[in-house]
Order: C-alpha cells, then sequence, then structure tokens
C-alpha cells in the first residue's frame, strides 16, 4: 500500500530532525552534549550545523538530479554520478580553481563542464535515435573515468594550494571550507529543486514516453531541454561545495519509488527529506567509524549504492 | 451533420530517411467513425502521428474545425484532439487514477491543483470506460485490456472532441477486441465523439466504421464507406492476397474471408 503524502512528510521529517541532532552531538571529537553549548566549542557547534546543512542540500540537489534523469531517460538507472554529470562538472570546477576565478563563480565553471559532459554521454550513448540503458550507462561510466583522469591530472601537475585532495574531488566530503560558496550553491540547489517541483506533471507524463506527453500537450523536447539544464546546474553546484558523490540519485529516488509510488507529486518533496536523511548519517558515519580519521563520504555511498545498482541492473535485463 | 472536424489538404509528411505519406487528402465529418486501414508500413502510424502533432508534416494543410493546426498551441489542441497509442509499455508503476488525472494537463496551468470540474471529468471517465473499480490498482497489476480501457479513460479526461487511435486492440483477444470497440461506438454514439483509428483487422473496421480509408503506399488507395472500400478488388490489389468478400448476414456489412493458397485450386 503506497503511503500518504502527510504521513509519509510527517514520517520521513520527524526521522530527519533526529539525524539532525544525532549528527551534531557526534563527531570525530567526542565533547558533551552540554559542553557543546559553551563558547569554547561555539566553533565546532557551528561546524557540525553547517556540515548537516550541506549534507541536506547535497542530498536533495542529488536526489532530485536522479529523479529527473530516471524519468526523462525512462531508465531507472539513470544517475548523475553514473551519467559522468558529476565528473564533468568536477572538471570545469577544478579547471577554474586553477586559473584562480573567484569561487563564487566556481558553480558556473562546473555548470560548463556538466553540460559538456552530458552532451557527450548522449551522443556517445545515441544509436539511430535511439538511447537503450546499456550504452548509456557504458558510454556515462566511461566518460566519468575519463574525466576524472582529467581532474587528477590537473590536481597532480597543478601544485595549487586552493584546490583540495584528489580524494576530496573524486570521493566526496561533506566539510565546509567557503561559507560564501555554500551560499551560494543553497541558492542554486534550492531554486532548482523549487524548479523541478513545478514540472512534476510534466515528468509524470514524459516517464511515460516522450510522444505520449506530446499527446498530453507537454511539449517534449523543450521541456527535456529546460529540465537537464536545471539538472546540471544543481549538480554542478554541489560538486563545487562537496566534490563528487555517487549514488544517492540512484538509490534514494528507487527506494522512494517503491515506498510513495513514481508519481512525481509526491516523490520530489519525500525524495528530498529521504536524501537529506540519508547523506546525514553517511556523513556521521563517515566521520565516527575510524576517529580522527573521516572516510570520504563517497566510498559509504559507493558501498551501500552499488548493491542496489547491481540489483537494479539485473532487474531492467530480465524485463527485456 | 455535415461539418468536418478534420480536413486534410494535399498532406506529405514523413522522416529523414524518406517521404512515407504522400499527398494525401480526405475530411472527417463531425461525428465520423473512421478507420485508416492498410498493408504494414503503408503510412497508417504516421499519418495518426501528422495529425496528432507529433511530426510535423513536409507539406499540406491539416485544418481542425477550420483551423490550421500548426497555429494552435499544443496545449490547445490536445484539449480538442486525443490520443490512444496501441502499447504504452510502462516503465515506472503509475496508479490507474494518477494516469488519468494526466488527462487534465491541457487544461491545468503547471502546479495547480485539480479543481471540481477536472475531479468530475477523470471520474466520469473513469466509469464510461468501467475502470473505477480499479483506480488505486498500479499499472502493472491490470490485464493488458484493462490497461488498454485506462488509456481510453485518458484521453476521456481530456474531454476531447475527437480521438485518435493506434491499433487500439492489436494486443487483445477477440472478447476484449469487441469490448474495446463496442466502447468506442458507445462514445462515438452518446458523446458525439469523432474517432479516427488505425486498424489491421478488415473485419473490425468494416462492422464498427462508416468511413474506411485504404491506404497504399503513404496513398489513398480508396476512401468510403465500407461496402464500397471492402471489395475483394481493392484488397486484393492493395494487400497482394486473394480473399473473398461477403456479406455479414445479421447487418448486411461486407466481411472479409481469407483464401490460404491451397484453397485456390
Amino acid at each position: 500500500m503506497k503511503l500518504h503524502l502527510k504521513t509519509s512528510l510527517t514520517i520521513l521529517f520527524s526521522v530527519l530532525i533526529l539525524s539532525f541532532i544525532i549528527a551534531i552531538l557526534k563527531g570525530s571529537v567526542d565533547i558533551l552534549a552540554k559542553d557543546l553549548l559553551l563558547k569554547e566549542s561555539r566553533t565546532i557547534l557551528v561546524l557540525r550545523i553547517l556540515r548537516v546543512f550541506t549534507a541536506i542540500v547535497v542530498g536533495s540537489g542529488l536526489s532530485v538530479s536522479g529523479i529527473v534523469l530516471q524519468s526523462i531517460m525512462k531508465n531507472p538507472l539513470a544517475d548523475p554520478y553514473l551519467l559522468g554529470t558529476s565528473s564533468g562538472a568536477g572538471v570545469g570546477a577544478v579547471i577554474a580553481t586553477v586559473l584562480c576565478i573567484s569561487s563564487i563563480y566556481l558553480p558556473f565553471a562546473a555548470f560548463i563542464g556538466a553540460i559538456i559532459s552530458v552532451i557527450i554521454v548522449y551522443s556517445l550513448a545515441k544509436q539511430n535515435n535511439k538511447i537503450n540503458t546499456q550504452s548509456l550507462i557504458l558510454s556515462g561510466v566511461i566518460v566519468s573515468i575519463a574525466l576524472s583522469a582529467i581532474t587528477v591530472f590537473i590536481i597532480s601537475t597543478s601544485g595549487s594550494e586552493t584546490l583540495h585532495s584528489v580524494s576530496w574531488w573524486l570521493w566526496g566530503s561533506l566539510q565546509v571550507y567557503d561559507f560564501g560558496l555554500l551560499a551560494v550553491v543553497t541558492a542554486i540547489v534550492l531554486t532548482g529543486v523549487i524548479s523541478v517541483y513545478i514540472f512534476s506533471q510534466d515528468l509524470n507524463a514524459l516517464s511515460l514516453g516522450d510522444e505520449d506527453a506530446v499527446h498530453l500537450g507537454v511539449d517534449a523536447d523543450k521541456v527535456k531541454r529546460i529540465l537537464i539544464i536545471i539538472v546540471s546546474l544543481i549538480v554542478s553546484s554541489i560538486v563545487c561545495v562537496s566534490g563528487t558523490i555517487g549514488f544517492v540519485g540512484l538509490i534514494i529516488p528507487h527506494l522512494m519509488r517503491f515506498i510513495v509510488g513514481p508519481n512525481h507529486r509526491i516523490l520530489i518533496p519525500t525524495s528530498c527529506i529521504a536524501a537529506s536523511i540519508f547523506m546525514v548519517i553517511c556523513d556521521l558515519l563517515s566521520r565516527i567509524i575510524m576517529p580522527p580519521l573521516e572516510i570520504p563520504i563517497g566510498v559509504i555511498t559507493a558501498v551501500l549504492g552499488a548493491p542496489v545498482f547491481i540489483i537494479l541492473l539485473r532487474k531492467s535485463q530480465t524485463v527485456r | 451533420m455535415n461539418k468536418e472536424s478534420f480536413l486534410i489538404k494535399n498532406l506529405s509528411g514523413g522522416y529523414q530517411s524518406g517521404l512515407i505519406i504522400k499527398d494525401i487528402s480526405f475530411a472527417v465529418r463531425e461525428g465520423g467513425f473512421t478507420s485508416v486501414i492498410g498493408p504494414n508500413g503503408s503510412g497508417k502510424t504516421t499519418l495518426l502521428r501528422i495529425l496528432s502533432k507529433v511530426l510535423q508534416p513536409r507539406d499540406g494543410t491539416i485544418l481542425l474545425e477550420s483551423e490550421d493546426i500548426s497555429k494552435i498551441c499544443l496545449k490547445d489542441f490536445c484539449k480538442k484532439v486525443a490520443f490512444v497509442s496501441s502499447d504504452i509499455a510502462v516503465n515506472f508503476p503509475f496508479s490507474v487514477w494518477e494516469i488519468v488525472s494526466m488527462g487534465r494537463i491541457p487544461h491545468l496551468k503547471r502546479m495547480q491543483q485539480e479543481k471540481k470540474e477536472d475531479l468530475a471529468a477523470i471520474n466520469a471517465a473513469l466509469v464510461m470506460t468501467d475502470t473505477a473499480h480499479l483506480k488505486d490498482k498500479s499499472l502493472d497489476e491490470i490485464s493488458a485490456g484493462e490497461k488498454q480501457r485506462v488509456f481510453i479513460a485518458r484521453a476521456l479526461a481530456q474531454e476531447p472532441q475527437i480521438v485518435l487511435l493506434d491499433e487500439p486492440t492489436s494486443h487483445l483477444d477477440i472478447g476484449h477486441q469487441i469490448h474495446i470497440l463496442d466502447l468506442l461506438t458507445k462514445l462515438n454514439r452518446e458523446k458525439k465523439l469523432t474517432i479516427i483509428m488505425a486498424l489491421h483487422d478488415l473485419n473490425l473496421a468494416s462492422q464498427y466504421c462508416d468511413q474506411i480509408i485504404l491506404l497504399d503506399n503513404g496513398k489513398i488507395f480508396k476512401s468510403g464507406p465500407p461496402e464500397e472500400v471492402l471489395t475483394y478488388q481493392n484488397i486484393e490489389n492493395v494487400y497482394r492476397t486473394t480473399v473473398v468478400v461477403k456479406e455479414n448476414p445479421l447487418n448486411s456489412k461486407p466481411y472479409v474471408v481469407l483464401v490460404p493458397s491451397d484453397c485456390k485450386k
């Protein structure tokens, strides 16, 4: 039985608040709850709150991007990470950083990289005007590896001090470095997620097929183009604050489709909250599994996400 | 009575690989029940795709109630013309109610909640197609015949004047075929819906339609009432196979009997 929108939102919201509190109380440094409010630990508290906040922004943005890509490609395996969009954004951002462009403009440099990678993946996967699952994933992964290689090459040869480590770009982290950048990214992701939500019913129609969408009065080509641009913007701005984090856009929408159904009016808001919870918990795990070391968050999402991907791939092959 | 719903003049169209529809002209009167027949590759589906604005025509004009459809915006067009395909592979398990409510997209702005009249249209469509009891079921839980009725319900929720159907019976057994065509007849009579459909089965076309358009290689070979189009000469010419045309004893409409090569001697 599919859960009602209000019930599922209430449940998810309570879990989010709970994980929010736990994430603030726990960390690589052990501080008692009452001491956290003292003046000396103010910076730790602020940093932890910002980290959770980043987790929410990144989680919502990535899950909505996954939903959009899955719907317009009629393919439950689409995800900004697997399709190379994140890596493209990464290359854009790394190049901009090496060129010493102010961090506020990073998302736009990343956006150019993301759009280019989308175009490359799309044209590689296209055969006789059709895009099938296997060739889409394959070209996405290939482009993604190639672009990651470029990122590693630039970072290892530049010697730039403003660049994060290779592991930060390839596996992600929710550590907050730049408040101005985080503010810009939050604004872009929020606007993007709301814009996608406005297209909920169009996404419903598009997930039945482009021609069917046209029969319902949805200009499929135009709406798809708008949505791809919005998704590229969301993904590229997220990459600027957290590096590339995979599988979130894949597993959360899939899980939520299973719980609330495929209707985007319900799927989008519930996935946003579920992905926020997921990211907050993954980030918490990344900090507490091996303190004081921090495991890159992408490692945790990949460990959890890869099996889901394999199950989905198997399922899509048996259907055909 | 003689008002035209669709008036097609010198229509040509197709894909980059070549022209499929070649200089076709015909009219469909308001309240008409027309079927488009013809061999595989004769252009039935392409014609419907052009009529539903999915494909741009290369040449010629299509008038919908004397208005050129290329000048009508897609949303307004979809308030008047609905489409039902033969088979929709559903990748995502929407519920029946969600599918039918998508028929209201042309009537609503983005993010606008369904109003009373929208809900009424959805419910009426469900009742008319006898799918109301399925409304909470997911599409992958219902049979092919039920699925086809659900997509007809979605078309009805658009409250159109014309419904285009592409082989609505191709995946169904004869019981369900008759059920769907009876339903379309009822809608045609009671709701004064104009129906244009592509059909493979010559006998279904003959029994149900008042106008048949026989396509051959992108051109109209013959069009008119069933008794004029479904003659053995026409069918043998277009389909290149021998047939015998009889009369259905119940309503005196033509009835096409297939002749296997063995029987020809």
